[in-house]
């Protein structure tokens, strides 16, 4: 038996909700085209999106000068961003970032951005292909083979922090029975070999394989033995009979809040063991009735920002993205730990103020001048315009009665005053939108 | 992990300046004056706790006085500062048996030197860079663990952290050990009361009931949007409080409100350091660090009457020191000890220091044979530290020693059991029952510790 597919309408909303999930939120009239695919068109074409467009405008810094993505601080995570923005891939990029938070590595253990670009284009180049050659690949990848210790684990003094997190957050989970700590020490003997050359002006270099650091001898891992080396370690993993069931369960918890039943985990497990292949699963996810019918997810900061600025057409043109993402809790290229962010935990009162000085950092260069109001405006309209401005988000009835109770209570402020009459329907729709956008309604999806 | 940093055009503490710039309350051209009110800056004295405010602009003096009249009427609560020590710092290094041969076969390279001598247990030594620990040590004001832990021992950074997190060896429970306390010793209307100086929140304080704050420091918890001002930004700031009463059936949607909610509430308790005025310390702190500025704003929020209970920091420092140990905890131990000392003598020349006590904990410690790439793996049992006038300053737990001291995986064994720690902290610093708190507490011994 199959898992079940959504079979209700698939309107604008429905196509809304699988672009959030699935992306970055849509573009204007992005979510009504989606919807005429119907949900199989739809998820097709995302799963298969083609050559990649870049739309928009192009991206600068806060100096009109064009990204440095490898050189200059916070310009990596500004370039990320715009490709969020811009992308005609959305699925593509959004797994980029699922696999940035599963193989969680932070350019603060890394200190080089050149090598943190290359591993972000391997999360693009295997993102929707097999999970075998993404774990091979990242494996032997610089950025994390200089993150976790890779590169200084050799035969006569192996470093256990890959292996351990291998197993422990890439493959198996902890606490599930799936290996023991004699297995994590076999495993790093397994992993041996790795090294890289070192100069001044290049900093880590030439990473490579060095049989001579490898340690040649006999391993026995999940009660198996052999002289295994680096690839083994990887496929035993994958091998392991706890690895299926973590693996979908791990993947399927970024696009759907609530866990899956037995019957959508067997269909899912059985859909992965097949090859490692991502489409099969995904697919499953994608078209599951859970993704539609069920909870809204709180989106990840870095989706809420660039979900605004593609709402309005607008691009990336400053480098404050990346300390207000940090501030919001989500700084690419530096994620808190191995482990990557806490997806259940996006939102307390310093990452809600975060998001709260991305808005107003958006709305700066489109601020409404008071002085130029022209005449008296009621509450009802000033919002309608605010609406109008983020391109008409559906809100719920309890935000819409709060920012209606605000907008009254203020424009009553005016008082008699003509010049207050004039101006405050203005100051009224520049806090609108602000506080549109703060709304649990836009926080989430 | 390294510990490398790379950052070409600007520190970490310019970052977090250019921010506190940014949300300055601005009065902006054009902005007419109405009458009476005042818009040019004025200064504005709360005498009720005597600190010197500058008001800018067109806020309502309302706001403050909410702000302050909250501080004053809470009552003086003993208060619990927690401070981490992220990714398992190493005991052996931290309080080091240089006497021990076996320390310098397990330890060829990363054995320590120097250091004052450990005066309750001659065969230990404080690293050089924990001096001012070792200082307020020999004042009676820092009970030492050096050897803390559990038994079993995870030897994953997530699990262990997990456990000290929730105050068990539990990996489902979700609410933190701290924040079961203020569910049930709390209240409802007072996000201070679990504060995360961190930037985000500490799970040892997620509550299930009651708000909680997290905030990167006192001084800039302000909501600044451009091209609102006066009566109506006075109005938007309440309308926060509004959208935080969005409610409905859905799970995401609520926490999303009542995160809103604890921000507007937030933002009043602390509009008398709005605009980053912070009264001076008063003892000079670290410079060029986060973790010192945030305990510089604690001392400030504490000595200011601000109604809080449970804080929890990350100490500054990377201490997963899986290559270049020395290199790396030399520096962060340097800073960390320094902090906590200003920390400590800022308390006291206010005259607070009876009212906190601050623990000092790591998920794990390391493997006491070294590596060969200079640094340590997992190990079991860490150190810890309770600091403060009131902490019994004596050694909870016996150094193991290495020669029969290390378990089966050649990690230090524990000689105390983290949950007794908390148990006897909640019960003789917070004068509660433990064992509302802590699953299975009446299986767990309390050592002393608060005198």
């Amino acid at each position: 038996m199959g898992a079940p597919v959504y079979r209700g309408t698939f309107g604008a909303p429905q196509a809304e909700r699988l672009l959030w999930r699935a992306g970055f939120g849509p573009r204007p009239g992005e979510a009504k085209a989606l919807a005429k695919l119907g949900l199989d068109g739809a998820v097709h074409s995302l799963l298969n999106p083609g050559v990649e467009k870049l739309v928009g405008p192009r991206p600068h810094d806060s100096k009109g000068r064009p990204l440095a993505p490898a050189d200059r601080w916070g310009h990596d995570h500004c370039w990320w961003l715009d490709r969020m923005v811009r992308t005609s891939r959305p699925l593509v990029e959004r797994m980029a970032l699922v696999w940035h938070d599963w193989f969680a590595t932070s350019n603060a253990g890394v200190g080089d951005q050149t090598l943190m670009l290359q591993q972000n284009e391997l999360f693009r180049k295997h993102g929707l292909g097999s999970f075998e050659r993404l774990l091979l690949s990242v494996t032997a990848n610089p950025a994390m083979l200089l993150w976790l210790n890779g590169t200084e684990n050799t035969k006569d003094a192996p470093n256990e922090n890959y292996g351990r997190e291998m197993m422990e957050l890439f493959t198996l989970g902890a606490n599930r029975g799936a290996y023991t700590e004699r297995d994590v020490r076999e495993q790093a003997r397994s992993l041996t070999g790795w090294t890289s050359r070192w100069s001044r002006g290049r900093g880590d270099y030439d990473f490579h394989f060095d049989a001579m650091r490898h340690d040649p001898g006999t391993k026995t891992v999940f009660h198996r033995s052999g002289r295994y080396a680096w690839r083994d370690a990887c496929r035993l993993c994958l091998s392991n009979p706890k690895h299926p069931s973590f693996f979908v369960q791990k993947l399927w918890g970024y696009f759907i809040p609530v866990p899956p039943n037995a019957a959508t985990t067997r269909a899912l497990e059985a859909a992965y063991t097949q090859g490692h292949e991502l489409k099969p699963v995904l697919e499953i996810v994608l078209k599951h009735p859970a993704l539609y019918t069920g909870p809204r997810m709180t989106k990840p900061p870095v989706v809420h920002t660039a979900g605004l600025l593609r709402r309005i057409g607008a691009g990336v043109t400053t480098d404050a993205w990346a300390w207000i993402g940090s501030l919001a809790g989500q700084q690419l290229f530096y994620p808190p730990n191995v482990a990557g962010w806490d997806d259940t935990r996006w939102l307390d009162t310093a990452t809600f103020r975060g998001r709260w000085i991305g808005v107003a950092q958006l709305l700066n260069d489109r601020r409404l001048d008071p002085s130029k109001g022209k005449a008296p405006a009621d509450a009802q309209t000033v919002l309608k315009r605010a609406l109008a401005f983020w391109r008409n988000p559906q809100l719920s009835d309890a935000t819409n009665r709060a920012l209606l109770q605000f907008a009254k209570e203020s424009l009553r402020q005016a008082g008699s005053q003509r010049w207050k009459q004039v101006q405050y329907p203005v100051l009224v729709e520049n806090a609108l939108r602000q506080l549109i956008a703060v709304s649990p309604d836009l926080q989430t999806s | 992990m390294s510990s490398r940093v790379v950052c070409d055009e600007c520190t970490r503490a310019d970052l977090f300046r250019a921010v506190a710039g940014q949300g300055l309350p601005a009065i902006e051209a054009g902005m007419p004056m109405p009458a009476g009110t005042g818009l040019t800056r004025r200064g504005f004295v709360a005498r009720s706790i005597g600190l010197a405010l500058t008001v800018y602009g067109a806020g309502r003096l309302g706001i403050f006085d909410e702000g302050i009249a909250a501080a004053a009427s809470a009552p003086q609560q003993p208060i619990l500062v927690t401070v981490f020590l992220q990714g398992g710092a190493d005991a052996l290094t931290l309080l080091s048996p240089q006497a021990d041969p076996l320390y310098r076969k397990l330890r060829p390279n990363l054995a320590v030197s120097g250091g004052t001598p450990f005066a309750e247990d001659a065969s230990l030594s404080w690293h050089p860079a924990l001096a001012p620990l070792a200082q307020l040590h020999g004042e009676g004001k820092v009970s030492v663990l050096p050897a803390v832990g559990y038994d079993h021992p995870d030897q994953s950074h997530f699990t262990s952290r997990h456990f000290w997190e929730v105050g068990a060896t539990d990996t489902r429970l979700l609410t933190g050990w701290l924040g079961r306390y203020l569910d049930v010793a709390g209240t409802k209307d007072n996000p201070l009361q679990g504060l995360s100086l961190t930037g985000s929140l500490q799970p040892a304080l997620a509550t299930a009931k009651v708000p909680v704050a997290a905030i990167d420091g006192p001084g800039e918890y302000d909501f600044w949007t451009p091209g609102v001002w006066g009566e109506v930004q006075d109005r938007m700031l309440d309308a926060i409080g509004l959208l935080g009463r969005v409610g409905g059936d859905d799970a995401a949607m609520r926490t999303a409100a009542s995160v809103t909610a604890q921000a507007a509430t937030l933002r009043k308790q602390l509009a008398p350091f709005a605009g980053d005025k912070i009264p001076a310390p008063a003892v000079p702190y670290p410079t060029g660090d986060s973790f010192p500025q945030r305990l510089q704003g604690l001392a400030a929020m504490i000595s200011a009457g601000l109604p809080l209970r449970c804080v929890a920091l990350e100490a500054t420092g990377e201490y997963d020191t899986h290559a270049s140990q020395v290199s790396a905890l030399g520096p962060a131990l340097q800073t960390t000890a320094a902090s906590l000392y200003a920390f400590q003598r800022d308390l006291e020349a206010r005259g607070v220091a009876d009212r906190v006590l601050t623990l000092v904990w790591t998920e794990f410690g390391r493997r006491a044979k070294e590596n060969g790439s200079g640094g340590t793996d997992h190990g079991a049992a860490g150190t810890g530290f309770l600091i403060g006038t009131h902490a019994a300053g004596t050694q909870v737990g016996e150094f193991p020693g290495l020669a029969g001291g290390l378990d089966e995986d050649g990690n230090l064994k524990a000689t105390s059991d983290f949950r007794g720690v908390y148990a006897a902290l909640l019960e003789q610093w917070l004068s509660f029952d433990a064992e509302r708190i802590l699953p299975h507490a009446k299986s767990f011994a309390r050592p002393t510790l608060v005198k």
